[in-house]
């Protein structure tokens, strides 16, 4: 999501959001999953908020926000697209897919296309091993892509 | 009378097209008056077959498979309710070979019950065991566990009764049950398949877990990348709090367990144990050392069973039927049964539950099937990224934890990836040192710089830069992070390297090129 939000409605959400969780044991990992829910990414703006309300210092949280992978620090694209990379997939020519994804978007992994409709992403397994190669576009599962079926994906990305 | 369809909700199912099928039977079954009711169930694990659609019959379920949307019309037409003959029909599911000759105890009811139905579940002998459970002292559920023969299904083998034994005798005003259901390794979907399809049988598990130990909470860290499953699991956490299986008198025993799902953040090493207890305390996924053991000093510093998913969802058939019932399958000091699942380049893809000791080549060319692209198998990644490759020539190893260990190899979650004779090693090998330089979560040395590094010597031999040399070094370095490494991350992706190396050496062989070396 690209929706520029200001400066005092992410720290409001955020208080909202922090306050709604932090009853849970070990909290911060699910209020940066709704935080990244709620913006798309977890904006800078959340991690002071967050320090302060669970008593932790902001490098902390920046240190635990930077650690995983699925936290962004920027918004993605509109629709995000995720080729699995591990080895089940290879066998099927995860590897030749992936690289035409690259050619048919023009970007390698990790990055946007420049009209932000698509980012590109790898992903080491989606557990569809039994049917790969795999690919999950905007949460939507998909096995056993072929060329065309990948085409078909990145053409509904781009609309 | 009302006919029974059912189209599985397995994500494999539903990534081939499952929504689009049980959308076009409703609409289907709408417009022609039809009296049917579509059940999601879970995937009987002959994922080739997905989306396998069953229809029942006064005979028994038949199968109809794969089914697309675009079927609908002429399976209705071909007398579909009745078990009609049609060009994808395949028979009695029962009687389909790869489903009959399995063994399936953990899991019984996947595929065929609708998982979240606890009436279904019961019908099908669920919560027989944790109503056991309950009438035992928690020393009695241990020792039924112990001699069951249950070892850690997560790759370690540990017994899964002496981890609960410690846990019991370990003191503590709170203890936890965790389960690991990081099921981060390629060509692994055991624990997938296990919360969707039959997600009550992990909570029962737990449930008795909890009772024989004295823990009184649960959590299931389980993957991001694993959407449908984290939806399925809190769905019936929710129906087990509500029907009194779960909260502070477990069945009407007095005895409190109450359980949540936690969802990880996409790193892969939180698939190990302790740094998957710092993820769920909100901390970086770094690996602690141990001692202390979890079991000890675990989440939260309180006494903690962890365990894998297949584990704890054995618990329940073995509270049930006894130990003797499910240590009596198996080999040596391997018992019970093991869901191997068959991934990859292999034409009968899916899940397989057997008991232990199986020959490898048996389950590659017979059950599998050979290969999908119908080229000869090259090569089998048995136990994940982390795991070796295994060249034909080792097909007669018996699967069983000891016998993998004595050929340089390990089980770990029983996941099998086949490659044919287009793989190449060297590229397999260098993909493993890559996986754990991007997995690495850094506390160690030979780990967070050993895979980079390893990286560079692949490089370097395929661009023919003094290979000798290099794969001297490779190996060397790959003795380093075997024996240097804090956990199986960096202790174990020598695995694949060594094992490529050593059963595929003409692919480290390249011819040399001229490359100036920088």
């Amino acid at each position: 999501m690209n929706i520029h939000q200001p400066r005092k409605d992410i720290a409001e959400t955020t208080l909202a959001i922090v306050e709604e969780l932090k009853g849970l044991e070990g909290p911060l990992l699910p209020i940066l999953h709704e935080l990244q829910e709620e913006f798309g990414y977890v904006p800078q703006e959340c991690l002071p908020v967050i320090a302060r309300e669970l008593n932790l210092s902001r490098a902390e949280v920046y240190g635990v926000m930077s650690f995983y992978h699925d936290f962004r620090e920027h918004p993605a694209g509109r629709h995000v697209l995720k080729l699995c990379r591990a080895e089940a997939c290879q066998s099927m020519g995860g590897d030749q897919l992936a690289e035409r994804a690259k050619r048919l978007l023009g970007i390698d992994f990790h990055e946007t296309t420049p009209d932000g409709a698509v980012t590109l992403e790898p992903i080491y397994c989606l557990g569809l091993c039994s049917c790969a190669p795999s690919a999950m576009l905007d949460g939507e599962v998909h096995a056993r892509v072929d060329t065309a079926d990948l085409e078909a994906l990145v053409q509904e990305a781009r609309r | 009378m009302t006919t029974k369809i059912y189209i599985p909700r397995d994500a494999a199912a539903i990534a081939l097209g499952a929504e689009k099928v049980v959308k076009a039977m409703a609409e289907a079954v709408a417009a022609r008056g039809l009296d049917v009711v579509i059940v999601r169930n879970g995937s009987r694990g002959m994922h080739w077959l997905e989306p396998l659609l069953e229809v029942e019959t006064p005979q028994g379920r038949v199968a109809y498979g794969p089914v697309k949307a675009r079927d609908i019309a002429s399976l209705l037409d071909a007398g579909l309710l009745e078990g009609g003959d049609h060009a994808l029909c395949l028979g009695k599911t029962e009687d389909i070979p790869f489903l009959k000759q399995q063994t399936r105890l953990t899991f019984a009811r996947c595929g065929i019950i609708d998982p979240l139905s606890l009436d279904d579940y019961q019908a099908h002998g669920g919560l027989a065991g944790l109503r056991n459970a309950i009438a035992m002292a928690p020393e009695a559920i241990v020792a039924q566990v112990t001699e069951s023969g249950l070892r850690g299904r997560g790759g370690a083998g540990f017994p899964t009764g002496i981890k609960w034994k410690t846990v019991l005798e370990a003191a503590g005003a709170r203890k936890y049950i965790v389960c690991n259901a990081d099921e981060g390794d390629s060509g692994t979907f055991a624990d997938r398949m296990i919360m969707e399809g039959d997600p009550f049988v992990l909570i029962e598990g737990m449930a008795i877990a909890g009772i024989a130990t004295g823990a009184t909470k649960g959590f299931i860290y389980t993957r991001s990348e694993y959407p449908h499953a984290i939806a399925a699991m809190a769905e019936a956490i929710e129906i087990a709090r509500k029907a009194g299986v779960l909260g502070t008198s477990v069945l009407g025993s007095g005895r409190a367990f109450d359980m949540e799902v936690r969802e990880g953040a996409g790193a892969y090493v939180c698939g190990e144990e302790t740094a998957l207890l710092n993820s769920l305390e909100g901390k970086r996924g770094i690996v602690r050392a141990k001692p202390p053991l979890p079991a000890h000093k675990g989440l939260f510093d309180c006494p903690t069973v962890i365990n894998n998913v297949i584990s704890l969802a054995s618990v329940p058939i073995i509270m049930d039927k006894g130990a003797a019932y499910y240590r009596d399958f198996g080999m040596g000091r391997s018992r019970g049964t093991i869901p191997i699942q068959i991934a990859g380049n292999v034409k009968h893809a899916g899940l397989f539950e057997t008991a232990f000791g199986l020959a490898l080549g048996e389950i590659i060319d017979h059950i599998g099937g050979g290969t999908a692209s119908g080229r000869p198998v090259k090569a089998v990644q048995v136990g994940g990224p982390l795991g070796a490759y295994f060249p034909r020539a080792l097909f007669d190893t018996p699967f069983d934890y000891e016998a993998f260990a004595a050929r340089d190899g390990l089980i770990g979650h029983a996941g099998i990836v086949v490659f044919d004779d287009t793989a190449d090693m060297l590229h397999q090998a260098r993909f493993a040192m890559e996986f754990c330089a991007v997995e690495s979560c850094g506390k160690c040395t030979p780990c967070r710089i050993g895979s980079t590094r390893g990286v560079e010597v692949a490089d370097k031999i395929a661009a023919g830069i003094e290979p000798e040399k290099n794969r001297e070094l490779l190996a060397d370095l790959c003795n380093t992070m075997k024996f240097g490494s804090l956990c199986a991350l960096g202790g174990f992706t020598p695995y694949p390297v060594l094992s490529a190396m050593t059963h595929f050496p003409d692919d480290f062989q390249p011819a040399p090129r001229v490359e100036a070396a920088e």
